[in-house]
């Protein structure tokens, strides 16, 4: 019991003690945004990895959820009745219907995940009870990633165009600028992360779990098993947009900037390969990956800026044909050849 | 039990059944055979909602079965395996028992772990004689072994119907003699249907036999009536050899 628990607690400990005393307010701020993708990530690995949704849209459940963060903080610093700064901007004289809700940090926060969650529950009961699979459910929802993008840069007054979003000053009364304020952001993302890892890993245990992998290695024989395989994945697709819907309303105030060009086809597509690279098939994999090409991306585009690109793409090549289980198999097959 | 009454399923002009009426009561071995391309795997499909038959009817305990979805029709009773198992190579034998026998469960309630094994499961386990594996992964089970994983599975959902598609292609003499074994005692107190080629397995396990051909019920009886019957020995019997040459269906 202690044993199995030990890898987790070692690394809580790293993350929500040692980091914070050790790390300069800059590089916490930088592992805060990693582990915003690693929430993402998470989700991708339950999806992806668990369930064989090859989801290359994640970003449009970030967005969604990142935008409705970003909205309630542009109306607070806009005070009762303001306008935020980019309407003034482009124009526009009066409150979006749309908008005025998000004035509340409950209904924006409850929106960064419930709106996520429900456009996943539409797009999985259309997409899965066709028998959508495979490789079009993943062309699907990347063009679904694109689609977003071009919906938002194209409502310039409602969103903020190709500029999105930016210029926070203020959560929850606590200046964000503040080292004390970006330390305590860090703790909540780390402790969310934690949370959902322990709750993502109890349900892939679980005999859910063992029905996700059925569905994913059988879906037509689960069918004649007396189960809806639609409903499974429809609800497995939701869990994994609520985190990446979380991830962005966390990251907003982390980062400071939401826009199109964090949620597209591209940064979609990064996370899947990062959860390739640290292992899909297990939920650490997926958590490693989206840290470790985190920070590979930060090291590698200080020193050759356009580098970066290639050496995704090489690493990701390399990965798939030498080491298709990742990071985290590598680590178990040199355990195993240790032992043995 | 089951009635089926004229039923029709066409595939691209191809009429693969033609018509075909079959009542199984309640507690019968039925043994379904023919030719290669008769519409006997057809008829399993059409039943458990895998083909929408073009025309005719599927009664299944006095309900409709046609235009029910598969896991609808599961849930109403009926089991099915095919003719090439399908294990959950990454799940344990337990494991597979365990996902098959808890379908009624709502979806959230499988949210949890599996403590222990369920009196479902360990029946299934006993009769299909797969104690010694139970927590092995179904990806290092041999081909017989798999088949009855598969015919455990179906145990454990306790189906009132169970179709068996082949059970014993492919298999050892061993294998074969102790899934006729397994047959009989499921068939105690199930009604099963079972699509067979093998002759040597009719011969020694078969009570009632339905024979097809081109899509329709050619005879019915008992194996002794139906492999004495000329029209069979002409559309069946008799070209056996030349089928073997040429395989399993099309």
């Amino acid at each position: 019991m202690i044993k199995r628990h030990l890898p987790f607690a070692t690394v809580a400990v790293i993350a929500l003690v040692a980091a914070p005393l050790l790390l300069e307010p800059f590089r916490l701020g930088l592992l805060a945004k990693y582990l915003c993708y690693a929430i993402v990530a998470l989700g991708i690995g339950l999806a992806w990895g668990q369930g064989g949704m090859l989801t290359l849209g994640q970003g449009v459940f970030f967005g969604l959820g990142g935008y409705s963060m970003a909205m309630y903080l542009k109306l607070n610093e806009a005070g009762p009745g303001g306008l935020p700064d980019f309407m003034v901007w482009s124009g526009v004289e009066k409150l979006p219907a749309l908008w005025a809700p998000f004035a509340s940090p409950v209904f924006a926060v409850g929106m960064a995940v419930l709106g996520p969650v429900l456009l996943a529950v539409l797009l999985g009961t259309l997409v899965f009870r066709q028998r959508v699979r495979g490789a079009y459910f993943a062309i699907l929802t990347q063009a679904l990633a694109a689609a977003m993008v071009i919906l938002l840069v194209g409502q310039q007054g409602l969103t903020g165009g190709t500029n999105g979003m930016t210029n926070f000053f203020e959560l929850f009364g606590q200046d964000l600028a503040d080292d004390s304020t970006q330390r305590g952001l860090y703790l909540v993302v780390a402790s969310v992360l934690g949370i959902l890892y322990l709750a993502t890993r109890q349900l892939v245990h679980s005999r859910y779990g063992r029905l996700l992998v059925a569905v994913r290695d059988g879906e037509d024989r689960v069918r004649f098993l007396g189960y809806d395989p639609a409903l499974v994945k429809t609800v497995t697709f939701a869990a994994s947009a609520g985190m990446a819907g979380l991830a962005g309303a966390l990251f907003v105030p982390v980062v400071g900037i939401i826009s199109p060009a964090l949620l597209g086809v591209v940064p979609s597509l990064e996370l899947v390969v990062a959860v390739a690279v640290g292992g899909r098939h297990a939920l650490a994999g997926a958590v490693l990956g989206a840290v470790v090409m985190g920070y590979a991306k930060t090291a590698f585009s200080e020193q050759f800026a356009d580098g970066w690109l290639y050496l995704q793409g090489a690493l990701f090549i390399l990965v798939m044909t030498l080491a298709p289980k990742g990071i985290v198999g590598v680590v178990g097959r040199l355990r195993r050849a240790r032992t043995t | 039990m089951l009635e089926l009454r004229d039923v029709q399923v066409v595939f691209d002009g191809f009429r693969a059944l033609d018509g075909v009426n079959l009542t199984v009561p309640e507690g019968e071995l039925r043994f379904l055979i023919g030719p290669n391309g008769a519409g006997k795997t057809t008829l399993i499909d059409v039943i458990t909602g895998l083909t929408k038959p073009a025309g005719g009817s599927v009664r299944f305990g006095g309900l409709d079965l046609v235009g029910r979805k598969e896991h609808q029709i599961v849930r109403l009773g009926v089991g099915r395996t095919f003719q090439t198992s399908v294990v959950f190579e990454e799940l344990t034998v337990i494991e597979n028992l365990d996902l098959a026998a808890t379908f009624r469960q709502p979806l959230w309630s499988l949210a949890r772990r599996r403590r222990g094994i369920s009196e479902a499961v360990e029946q299934a386990l006993t009769r299909t004689g797969l104690e010694d594996l139970a927590e092995r992964s179904a990806g290092v089970l041999s081909h017989g072994q798999r088949q009855w994983l598969e015919i455990g599975m179906l145990l454990a959902q306790r189906p009132k119907l169970l179709l068996l598609d082949e059970p014993v292609a492919g298999m050892s003499k061993d294998e074969r003699e102790r899934t006729g074994e397994l047959l009989t005692e499921i068939a105690d107190d199930h009604t099963v249907i079972v699509v067979e080629h093998d002759m040597e397995f009719l011969r020694r396990h078969a009570s009632t036999v339905t024979v097809l051909h081109e899509g329709k019920v050619l005879v019915e009886g008992s194996i002794d009536q139906v492999s004495a019957d000329p029209r069979v020995q002409e559309v069946y019997l008799g070209r056996r050899k030349a089928e073997d040459a040429v395989g399993n269906r099309p």
